[in-house]
């Protein structure tokens, strides 16, 4: 008999494969959840691994302190609907008391790495899930779905474990940890395709709203209390919806009137832009952005 | 529905390799305005023309350097499939990432410079091409524009290639003349190469069939992680969770539990219900091959990870003795008697290496006596190992027959392995 699994049947078991893997191998694993859909989906998936019964981790958000309220409601109900655990690395606390300085560029997601850590070695996480997508950027086109990172929670692309078959090496040493991409070989098509198929609910900010923004580095920003428009800068309402969801104060929107999961379908399938090209100031600061936040021990 | 393609590439330093892939991405209409005006904004700085490499080489030493460091990923779709290429560095030092893109691989583009040949990394990589049977090999004979469409050179390179191949048993090779700058033959034809009536790299791509079928073989099913909820509703529920490796299972069917060799039949098949605030499970005949799913079993067995549920009446039984072939990817080199741990399926055990018979000679493609492997060696070793396998040869299972050999103190992977079939030879 011959039978073909469908591209979308085939993306699915192979997380699948990997968050059991985790959960047979590693002590104490954590998913990095932020609500945005690439996390949401990495639940989803986590959640049919282990059905019927509850899935064997906690959560981790490492927050900026510049989140859109409608992404943290979107958190904490799914984290009370499932009983789960979160634990939520604040970024405020650190720059409170002066572990971590603001930047200039009012930008905080480059800060995120240093509350993550200290949750991973606080927690004794040792296996740590990320929802990154080889297709996002062209380092992480160079991540392994198991990804070994030292004490210091440093990537060294240039000395990876090779990874063959669906043979995942685990193994680490005491202080070491294990970052885990169950979404690496999805693009953001896959991603929305997913999304429908299975209707799985996003905030809202995913979808077509009217929202006030200015136009900054050709890219939507929200009027907010982290973002406000600079001299020369005219703010106008729009109807717009996020590609992404990250720290408010460098994610954009992008003009929209996609208002389903089968409407942003159609909307991707077309764009012109990547995903992050088109929603992302952090990237776009030097050629190798992403490598460098990376190497220090970023997502 | 569409399905996955996974590809690699393969080639030696600057044969283009990642202009190659480049002009596939950007002639299929994959790369988008963003990423092309990055390109263009970094060429232009570098005082160069548009350089198709940039769009798939993203660390900053292989900016930098001009070469490719380590394997990219890259996802394209055209009309009637979708597509993930492994592209691999060409580096004689990187060989080892060449083994990891091949591992997964439906189809390997090898890479070679009209002008130069078949080199020793050329045959490195058919060997690997080969060992990991890969079912589908393509020769890119790239750079054709240099040597003028030369019909003869093209015939040539794919004349001693093919010889090679039928020295590593290697069925189907294709040959393509193509420019990767240019763009001739990868998805556009060329009109430089008259001569040539084959398909275009896409056209190859788009009309590969994909690994054997292995839902025809009999019945593999590596248990990865017990189920047990222990909620009122699921009080007795006890599932085995896996990836079919290959075979069908379906409800009813008998089994056997290895390692302890337990007869028993397959209850039930359930796959994931699960909505925004609730989490079941519903009853499914049957999986094939490539799906993870949850079995229960008629009886109550010890059953834990590292057991394998496999087809009653095709049961290839336990053994801790191996030959193997391994390729040696580490720089630490594999002597005699060394004591390793072993990665197979979903079992992790102590292992010893208790003979090194040769390694592969990759002028002759012969076996040459060896007392050691090094880095990016091919050899032929037994091993002993302190928990039994259920393994099958890797010629007849690519997931039951292949195995990870690691360092126990550090937990680096130090070579990839393939069970030999019966008969010993795999090489």
């Amino acid at each position: 008999m011959t039978a073909t699994v469908t591209e979308l049947d085939a993306l699915e078991s192979e997380s699948i494969f990997v968050f059991r893997e985790v959960a047979a191998e590693f002590e104490r694993p954590v998913i990095l959840f932020s609500g945005g859909k690439d996390s949401i989906v990495m639940l989803h998936l986590a959640r049919k691994a282990f059905a019927p019964a509850g899935v064997p981790f906690a959560l981790l958000h490492v927050d900026t302190g510049h989140n859109f309220s409608e992404v943290l409601d979107y958190r904490d109900a799914t984290v009370n609907a499932l009983g789960l655990r979160l634990e939520v690395a604040r970024v405020e606390e650190y720059i409170a008391d002066g572990r971590l300085r603001e930047r200039s560029d009012g930008t905080r997601n480059p800060l995120q790495t240093v509350p993550l850590l200290d949750a991973i070695n606080g927690h004794r996480f040792d296996a740590v899930f990320g929802g990154g997508r080889r297709d996002e950027e062209r380092a992480r086109a160079k991540e392994r779905i198991f990804s070994l990172r030292d004490e210091f929670g440093q990537w060294d692309p240039r000395n990876q474990r090779p990874e063959l078959w669906s043979l995942y090496n685990g193994k680490h040493r005491p202080g070491e940890h294990v970052r885990v991409f169950p979404l690496s070989n999805w693009t953001e098509l896959d991603v929305w395709n997913y999304i429908e198929r299975e209707g799985i609910d996003l905030p809202s900010i995913y979808y077509a709203h009217e929202r006030d923004v200015f136009e900054r580095d050709g890219m939507l920003l929200a009027v907010g209390p982290y973002s406000q428009p600079r001299d020369g800068e005219t703010v106008s309402k729009r109807v717009v919806r996020y590609r992404t969801v990250g720290d408010m104060s460098c994610t954009g929107a992008v003009a929209s009137t996609a208002s389903s999961p089968a409407e942003v379908v159609v909307e991707v399938a077309a764009s012109e832009l990547t995903e992050r090209g088109a929603t992302r100031a952090d990237d776009r600061v030097s050629e190798a952005a992403m490598e460098d936040r990376k190497r220090e021990g970023y997502f | 529905m569409s399905t996955l393609l996974r590809l690699a590439t393969a080639g030696s330093v600057d044969d283009g390799k990642s202009t190659l892939v480049g002009r596939l991405l950007h002639d299929c209409k994959a790369i988008l305005a963003d990423q092309i005006a990055h390109v263009k904004t970094v060429s232009q700085a570098r005082g160069g023309d548009f350089d198709f490499a940039l769009l798939t080489d993203g660390l900053r030493a292989e900016r930098e350097q001009g070469i490719t460091i380590d394997v990219a990923y890259r996802y394209f779709a055209t009309d009637k499939r979708s597509f993930i290429l492994a592209d691999c560095p060409g580096h004689v030092q990187y060989t080892r990432n060449t083994v990891t893109g091949a591992s997964t691989a439906d189809v390997v583009i090898i890479l070679v410079d009209a002008r130069h040949g078949v080199l020793e990394q050329t045959r490195r990589h058919l060997a690997v091409a080969g060992l990991l049977r890969v079912p589908h090999v393509v020769l890119a004979v790239n750079k054709i524009d240099l040597v003028g469409y030369d019909e003869a050179v093209f015939t040539k390179i794919a004349e001693d290639v093919n010889e090679v191949a039928d020295q590593l048993g290697i069925a189907d090779v294709k040959a393509i003349p193509v420019s990767a700058l240019v763009g001739d033959n990868v998805v556009d034809r060329s009109a430089q190469t008259s001569w040539y009536d084959g398909p275009t790299l896409l056209e190859v791509l788009e009309n590969a069939t994909g690994r054997d079928d292995i839902s025809a073989r009999p019945l593999r099913f590596p248990v990865q992680y017990v189920i047990r909820p222990q909620t009122d509703e699921y009080r007795d529920y006890r599932g085995y969770t896996g990836t079919v490796a290959s075979g069908t299972v379906a409800v009813g069917d008998p089994v056997i539990v290895l390692p302890a060799g337990r007869r028993t039949s397959i209850a039930g098949i359930d796959r994931p219900v699960v909505t925004a605030t609730s989490t079941a499970v519903a009853e499914r005949p049957s999986a094939v091959a490539g799906e993870a799913v949850t079995v229960r079993l008629a009886d109550d067995l010890d059953v834990a990870r590292g057991s394998v549920i496999v087809a009653a009446d095709a049961s290839p039984g336990t053994r801790r003795e191996l030959a193997a072939t391994v390729c040696w990817l580490s720089d630490r080199p594999l002597t005699v008697g060394a004591r390793l741990l072993i990665k197979h399926t979903t079992t992790t055990a102590q292992a010893i290496v208790t003979k090194i018979t040769g390694a592969l000679d990759l002028d002759t493609l012969g076996v040459i006596d060896a007392t050691g492997l090094d880095l990016n060696d091919i050899g032929k070793v037994q091993l002993k190992i302190a928990a039994p396998l259920t393994a099958d040869p890797y010629s007849s299972n690519t997931i039951t027959g292949s195995f990870l050999l690691i360092d126990a103190h550090d937990g680096w992977t130090l070579a990839a392995g393939m069970i030999d079939d019966e008969e010993g030879e795999l090489l």
